[in-house]
């Protein structure tokens, strides 16, 4: 039974309960950093480093915690993840640091996270906690990375920086520009819904 | 440009050439489950432009005259954070014991506030850039309006869009992005107009 629940814990984000495309979270990162694979990369990086830490240490601590000041003990929480994402980030790769900007500090308030600490995480154990927090933050990569892929190769006609389409490709410069970034996601939640989930009908 | 103007250029740019919501994509989450009617969008727009534009000051103070003398700018995060969060509580309690039409009116709003990513980002992009403070206030307070401006159309937009047959894969969040999208392009039309560094 613990086996299955754990799968159950484990499959649930990436699929059926995805965080982007089913409940529409995140989606602030989700369009600010996909016009570049390496910036996504990094981001959703951080992203699940966060979601995951700061779900199992709130479960740890979760019956300490008086109910009412609950949501600003988590926001302390995951802040404090995402300073050390920051620093870790300007230490060691300062060009991306650089360009994704504001957005590793808007870690804080990307709604996957602290959703994740509301549903799950004060009611679950550490150890299913930090699975399900890392299970949600691969939900939201993957999807990130897939948009990132698209934009970056419709709009530069390249992929991680290099060249891949040739002199014949005519950059789609509006991929890599705001416009871009919410026909892509439109697009991508589109074509989901029609061909996973037709069965689901609700809302 | 002259530099008494500076603020006055950057207020304008944050309205229209970068729209915090269709540039910067902040904000998104309470735009895309609030616009659905036009009244609640026009109650979450003013409580949103209100916090911006004071929480930007605050910060900014803040972030001057504490974080930065005392080499503690990596914790501005949480300081930031905190600071919204306080203001978003204390004006809750203020109009609560004053006004009770405004508290009716945007009461449920305020705690809606503090984890709308606008509010953050723009004390972040405040800092960045390093805005006087002078120029910090009116970038809150353009941001702000360019984000009432946002939801403001989309509400009007998706009242519309209630009478129309959208393909049911695209329904709620889909054709609300597809809007934001076209809006985002109509708002590229402003781009030029206003060149702020």
């Amino acid at each position: 039974m613990a086996n299955s629940k754990l799968k159950k814990t484990f499959l649930t984000p990436l699929g059926k309960d995805n965080p982007v495309f089913v409940q529409v979270l995140g989606i602030c990162s989700t369009l600010a950093v996909t016009n570049k694979l390496e910036n996504t990369v990094v981001m959703t990086l951080g992203v699940m480093f966060t979601t995951m830490l700061s779900s199992f240490t709130l479960s740890l601590i979760r019956k300490h915690i008086p109910a009412r000041i609950r949501m600003m003990v988590e926001t302390m929480i995951i802040a404090t993840f995402v300073i050390i994402v920051d620093i870790v980030l300007k230490a060691y790769l300062p060009d991306i640091w650089k360009q994704l900007g504001p957005y590793v500090g808007l870690i804080i308030t990307n709604c996957i996270i602290m959703g994740r600490a509301e549903a799950f995480a004060l009611n679950n154990k550490p150890g299913l906690s930090l699975i399900d927090g890392l299970a949600s933050g691969m939900g939201y990569a993957y999807v990130l990375l897939i948009i990132a892929f698209i934009r970056e190769l419709l709009g530069t006609g390249s992929i991680w920086g290099i060249q891949v389409l040739g002199d014949w490709w005519t950059n789609w410069t509006i991929m890599i520009m705001p416009p871009g970034a919410f026909f892509m996601l439109a697009i991508f939640i589109w074509v989901v819904r029609e061909s996973f989930m037709k069965e689901k009908k609700e809302d | 440009m002259d530099s008494s103007m500076y603020p006055i250029a950057v207020f304008f740019a944050a309205i229209f050439t970068n729209n915090i919501l269709l540039t910067n994509y902040l904000g998104m989450c309470s735009f895309l489950s609030v616009s659905r009617e036009l009244k609640t969008s026009v109650g979450l727009g003013i409580a949103v432009t209100f916090v911006m534009a004071s929480t930007t000051v605050l910060n900014w103070m803040v972030y001057t005259y504490i974080l930065l003398p005392f080499e503690l700018t990596y914790l501005r995060y949480i300081v930031f954070i905190i600071v919204i969060a306080a203001f978003v509580q204390l004006v809750e309690m203020i109009i609560e014991r004053t006004s009770e039409g405004l508290y009716a009116a945007l009461g449920i709003f305020l705690p809606l506030i503090t984890v709308n990513c606008a509010i953050l980002g723009v004390s972040l992009f405040m800092v960045i850039r390093e805005y006087t403070l002078i120029t910090s206030f009116f970038y809150g307070l353009g941001s702000g309006l360019g984000w009432f401006l946002a939801i403001l159309a989309m509400a009007g937009i998706r009242v519309k869009l209630a009478r129309a047959k959208v393909p049911p894969g695209l329904e709620g969040a889909g054709i609300t992005l597809v809007i934001a999208g076209i809006m985002a392009l109509a708002f590229m039309g402003f781009s030029g107009m206003i060149t702020i560094s």
